[in-house]
């Protein structure tokens, strides 16, 4: 917690926080590095053949096959979430398989899944970007502004 | 009636004539299967929703409490009921069923001991003859509305808990057999802020300590009093805090008195990270394992404090703390 924000609270507060924190279970960041790294690279090595696959046995090109292949990955992860297999895979592998396109598949799938109940329009519609959201919204935020930089430095001569 | 500062004494012992607990599949392979009335094999109970799923297993709880104790629904006076849904809809919906004159709760994880009570307060002030408590929660439901989709794939940390899925339920009477419940403490908000929704355990112990400080000080008791303290889902971490809290405070309870339901519903090989949690937790142990025991003479005098986080997503994501609350709630066998 930041200095800021502790300015806000009681020194009882405060007092407590601590004697609690000296109680807390750490998370454990080095395991958790480990198996993420794992995960992550299991998952990429995945990738890596399903790209080889498409180039070999179609006539897919080192660019052109990373459309199938992500698709492909987002179909297992897509599966996965929906036999209930991917939160168990993801309580061991953390980062490993929330930073992939993975686990992009896995908050649309799972978020879907969880509002069907409501229905199709304000149930899955309404919600299943609930988590995806702020991705999507920052991601393309972020590439507008790039974009933006990267225009003017031609305009004005650069590169 | 009034004692001390802010506990009641119930001087004509209301009964728990009967108690009914329910649970999911994850509960019926938990430490404390043999403990229940009904185990569901599937979550879903059949139904079309998780919401749908819990409002059914408070309807079967609060049925077959009124079933063993050979009444009808008629003849129940009051029904208290709470739940974590938004609107209390699991206990407003299965009151609907009943048919049975209702007040809805809430205090979160607290409202089982909340609502026992009321129920007692209820029964020995001559205000009623028999009155239902009951709570449900149900983990799937909990999880969409306070955390993440089911399938969702983020990684808990340790001081993380696990919402039971299941439903408890007491019918509180005048007269009979069963335990009695003498007296109850009712908590004050304690917040000294704790607000990660994923340490829940920390956030609470400090209300546990608080209301059972003020338990021993309105009745001028002390551990020794009791049999067993019970808190309701603090968890390993909240637990460990509450004991060091209770030390450094000067209040002595011996380990092998003070205990979880959170640390006892779940067996030590399930992925439960700190330990159970939700409204349903102190509900099935207390009125299924704890009052076996009783039944059973293996306790005589217990103190069950439910603990509550008195928080909502919404309040989370405004940056606020998560204000806490314990109530205790004391059961005596009969005859002692």
């Amino acid at each position: 917690m930041s200095n800021q924000q502790n300015k806000n609270i009681s020194a009882a507060q405060q007092q407590y926080q601590q004697f609690a924190k000296e109680r807390e279970p750490k998370r454990p960041v080095l395991t958790n590095c480990l198996h993420a790294f794992i995960a992550g690279g299991l998952i990429c090595t995945l990738g890596q053949f399903f790209q080889w696959f498409y180039m070999t046995y179609f006539n897919f090109t080192e660019i052109t096959a990373g459309s199938p292949t992500q698709a492909t990955l987002i179909i297992i992860s897509a599966l996965l979430t929906s036999l209930g297999i991917y939160d168990h895979i993801a309580q061991w592998a953390g980062a490993g398989t929330i930073v992939p396109v993975t686990g992009f598949a896995n908050t649309i799938t799972s978020a879907a899944i969880e509002h069907r109940s409501e229905g199709y329009v304000l149930g899955v519609g309404g919600n299943m970007f609930k988590i995806a959201g702020p991705v999507i919204t920052f991601g393309v935020f972020s590439a507008f502004v790039v974009a933006i930089i990267k225009i003017t430095i031609q305009k004005l001569g650069g590169f | 009636m009034l004692q001390g500062r802010q506990s009641w004494v119930f001087v004509k012992q209301p009964v728990i004539i009967s108690t009914a607990v329910v649970g999911g599949p994850f509960e019926g392979a938990g430490a404390l299967a043999q403990d229940f009335d009904i185990l569901y094999e599937d979550i879903w109970l059949g139904q079309a929703s998780f919401e749908k799923a819990e409002k059914k297993m408070l309807e079967d709880a609060c049925e077959k409490a009124i079933q063993k104790a050979g009444l009808n629904k008629e003849d129940v006076h009051f029904f208290l009921s709470g739940d974590l849904m938004n609107q209390i809809i699991s206990s407003s919906f299965a009151a609907r069923t009943l048919g049975i004159p209702y007040l809805g709760l809430f205090g979160a994880c607290s409202t089982s001991m909340a609502g026992l009570s009321l129920a007692a307060f209820l029964i020995n002030a001559g205000g009623a003859g028999y009155v239902l408590s009951a709570v449900s929660s149900h983990n799937s439901a909990v999880n969409k509305q306070y955390r993440y989709p089911t399938e969702y794939g983020a990684q808990n940390p340790p001081t993380a808990q696990w919402t039971v899925t299941g439903a408890g339920a007491a019918l509180v009477a005048a007269n009979g057999n069963g335990p009695r419940v003498t007296g109850a403490t009712i908590g004050r908000i304690v917040d000294l802020g704790i607000s990660d929704p994923f340490n829940m355990g920390a956030a609470m112990a400090p209300a546990a300590v608080d209301t059972i400080k003020a338990h021993f000080r309105d009745f001028n008791v002390d551990a020794a009093h009791y049999d067993l303290i019970a808190t309701g889902d603090l968890g390993k971490v909240g637990h460990h805090i509450a004991g060091d809290l209770l030390q450094e405070q000067g209040i002595d309870i011996p380990p092998d008195k003070f205990t979880d339901c959170g640390l006892l519903i779940y067996k030590k090989d399930q992925p439960v990270m700190a330990g159970g949690s939700g409204c349903a937790c102190s509900a099935v142990v207390t009125y299924g394992h704890l009052l076996n025991r009783m039944r059973r003479g293996e306790l005589k005098r217990i103190l069950v404090v439910a603990t509550g986080a008195l928080l909502s997503p919404l309040s989370y994501q405004q940056k606020e703390s998560i204000p806490c609350i314990a109530h205790a709630v004391v059961m005596e066998r009969e005859g002692d």
